[in-house]
């Protein structure tokens, strides 16, 4: 130790990443959290002199209207349905374009994969016309197989389940990727011992494939789960939250409430009720997984 | 040596910024403006420039779904642009904000009362009246001239009988009435009509259990009680010209943007069978809402008299007519409507005569969010989730809620801090 070395010379090569996380991060953070404790609206948008510390109001009221309860049912219904469809979805197409006997691997890869890169407002535009009540293909194939029309998009009934086929298509193909990387890493011997001992197929995905792939399935999970609770684009791109307020998510209520009516302070409240609700999901997922392994 | 290359370089860069810039952004006026009447005003820009050549208009199309989000974000950030289109419940918004200049010398000599009434905030014109939607009654003549009426109803009574009639001849999926449960406009029409001001005490609570609120409400739930009209929701309503066509229904309450569907989508044959007719009241004639857009200047405008000048340029009684002619929207100008344009237009007539009687929302900056909830509440009495009762005492609590900031701010300064 020198006399110099009063910090040690580490700090110095995060400094500049600790200060950008604590500018950017850190400090709009904070002032949210404090946002969240003001009546901060239209009022104090003109003329800061009309904002009020209010203390827990915000949260009080937000645990006592109907239209959060509304959005946050909305989510859930949207994760606990769309997240698993959206993890096998993508474990079946990785295990298919993995199989051996899959000619061109890296074509379909990229294929399945192009969802994923492309942008949500030209997907959200086809998605619209697929889901036309009258000349979408959608009916179109419901109409080939007898099945009466659909209001996809009208109806509150059909509404989430089709944003949620919808987000499924678009976002499998990230998990895809991850679920290949990791079925390539299970060592091949492995198989070729469980054919040896006279394992068919199913059991050795069973006894095999999944175990080995325990660790990529939470990472999977947790970040299907972190993102499908911030189910934004998808309703404020097709259906604005309606019909019936049927797709309205937790996400897009803190949007409305901050930005159309200017609510900034309930607004505020609503992402720190989200935060916590991701945060709970994510650790009691996370618990379960590796209580399990 | 390397000063000189310096200056030079400095040299060329400022001839590049120079050069970049032209015409000089000091004479550029921004105007925001929403949706389709966008392209319509880029074509009235044009004549605006040849007469002040001095100045270049610059329009901002931008989409009615996000525009109310898109100007408070602007103003938050400070760029609100010189000219706004602003839809008639915002101004009150943007009183609150001292986000707009009062207009000295806008001319609203002839423009329909109803509507500049909107515009005034606390004795001063914010904005100025640029197209009206005023919502009234569309029917099908033929099936009330079965139903036995020459003429459409004046009188809610009259208009119960005459649904009453329409539904006694009609099949089983046939109704007088089509009215989207979803939207607040229509009950809030009834409620004005009835003489209820919603709120109460200078706007400072919610005023749904008073008589008058209560008659209208009543009268709206009849309607579907009564099974004159379905309670369908708005986004229920996908073959909406279809239906009419067919006769589903003969009295639909919309505003002038459906004299142009309609006359596009409908089929030849029921071309000669519908018409318009302003709006019955509890006693007669009844009140409309004073819809629209209005145009109004920006206080961080640099150029608040070439703002001023533009608007009064658009709100001239030739270039309302020749909006109309590209939009279909209906000029606010009484001396616009002498236009044969207008004057000799199919189905129009009746918009004239109803703008006589219209008139603002409750000129507050709550009410959009109060819209909101008066569109939950009533939504769930027809529905019947709610009794009567239990829907009015809850939309009463909820717009106390929404009122309680006010109330605070009237208590600190009674003189009017909060417009």
């Amino acid at each position: 130790m020198s006399r110099h070395a009063l910090v040690s010379p580490g700090v110095g090569f995060v400094a500049p990443a600790l200060i950008l996380i604590g500018v950017f991060f850190f400090l709009p953070v904070l002032g949210a959290l404090l946002l969240s404790f003001t009546d901060f609206d239209i009022y104090a948008l003109g003329r800061l002199d009309r904002l009020r510390f209010v203390g827990l109001e915000n949260y009080r009221r937000l645990l006592a209207d109907p239209l959060f309860w509304t959005a946050l049912r909305n989510t859930v219904y949207f994760v606990a349905v769309g997240g698993p469809l959206s993890v096998l979805a993508s474990l079946g197409a990785a295990l298919l374009v993995n199989h051996r006997l899959v000619r061109y691997p890296g074509l379909f890869r990229t294929l399945l994969f192009l969802p994923v890169v492309t942008t949500l407002a030209a997907v959200a535009v086809v998605w619209r016309y697929l889901y036309h009540p009258r000349h979408g293909f959608l009916n179109y194939a419901l109409g080939l197989l007898g099945f009466a029309p659909i209001d996809w998009l009208g109806d509150p009934r059909w509404a989430m389940p089709a944003i949620i086929l919808m987000a499924v298509w678009k976002n499998f193909g990230f998990n895809m990727v991850v679920f290949i990387a990791g079925l390539q890493s299970i060592p091949r011997r492995l198989y070729e011992a469980a054919e040896i001992d006279g394992a068919d197929g199913f059991r050795q995905f069973r006894h095999i494939t999944l175990p080995m792939l325990a660790p990529t399935f939470l990472f999977v999970t947790l970040v299907t789960l972190i993102g499908y609770f911030q189910l934004f684009a998808e309703p404020y791109l097709m259906t604005q939250g309606g019909p019936a307020e049927s797709t309205l998510s937790v996400a897009l209520l803190m949007f409305q409430e901050g930005f159309r009516w200017w609510n900034l302070g309930y607004a505020a409240a609503v992402a720190f009720v989200l935060f916590l609700i991701v945060l709970a999901g994510a650790g009691l997922e996370s618990r379960r997984r590796r209580g399990r392994g | 040596m390397l000063d000189v290359i310096r200056g030079w370089i400095l040299g060329a860069w400022l001839f590049l910024l120079v050069a970049c810039s032209a015409p000089p952004p000091g004479n550029t006026l921004h105007f925001w403006v929403m949706g389709r009447e966008g392209e319509a005003v880029r074509a009235l820009a044009v004549e605006f420039e040849r007469r002040h050549p001095d100045i270049h208009v610059k329009v901002q199309q931008i989409p009615w779904s996000a525009a109310h989000e898109k100007l408070l974000t602007a103003f938050a950030g400070d760029a609100l642009p010189d000219v706004i289109q602003l839809g008639n419940t915002w101004i009150p918004e943007f009183a609150a904000l001292d986000a707009l200049r009062p207009l000295e010398g806008g001319d609203t000599a002839d423009m329909f009362p109803g509507l500049v009434e909107g515009s005034r905030v606390a004795g001063r014109l914010l904005a100025l009246p640029w197209y009206v939607d005023t919502r009234l009654l569309f029917y099908r003549r033929d099936i009330l001239a079965r139903a036995g009426y020459e003429r459409p109803p004046a009188t809610w009574a009259g208009w119960r009988a005459a649904m009453a009639r329409i539904r006694e001849q009609a099949g089983p999926d046939q109704y007088a009435l089509l009215l989207p449960i979803t939207e607040w406009q229509v009950p809030v029409i009834l409620s004005l009509q009835a003489g209820s001001g919603l709120l109460r005490d200078g706007a400072q609570w919610g005023d749904f259990r008073g008589p008058a609120f209560r008659r209208a409400f009543g009268f709206y739930l009849d309607l579907f009680r009564k099974g004159f009209a379905p309670a369908l929701a708005e986004a229920q309503m996908s073959n909406l010209y279809q239906d009419f066509a067919q006769g589903r229904f003969a009295f639909y309450i919309t505003g002038p943007w459906n004299i142009g569907e309609f006359q596009r989508r409908l089929p030849p044959a029921v071309w000669d069978e519908w018409e318009t007719a302003p709006l019955p009241g509890p006693e007669g004639p009844g009140l409309s809402l004073a819809g629209g857009s209005s145009l109004a200047v920006a206080r961080s405008s640099r150029r608040p008299q070439a703002a001023l000048a533009l608007i009064r340029f658009l709100a001239e009684p030739e270039r309302q007519v020749e909006f109309h002619r590209l939009t279909g929207d209906l000029p606010t100008r009484r001396s616009a409507w002498e236009s044969p344009l207008l004057r000799d237009a199919p189905h129009t007539g009746a918009f004239r005569e109803q703008l006589g009687a219209v008139t603002p929302t409750p000129g507050i900056p709550e009410w959009e969010r109060i819209a909101a909830q008066f569109a939950h509440y009533s939504e769930k009495a027809v529905r019947g989730a709610l009794s009567e009762e239990q829907a009015l005492t809850e939309l009463d609590s909820a717009v106390d809620r929404i009122l309680a900031k006010r109330r605070w701010l009237l208590a600190r300064s009674p003189a009017g801090a909060a417009p």
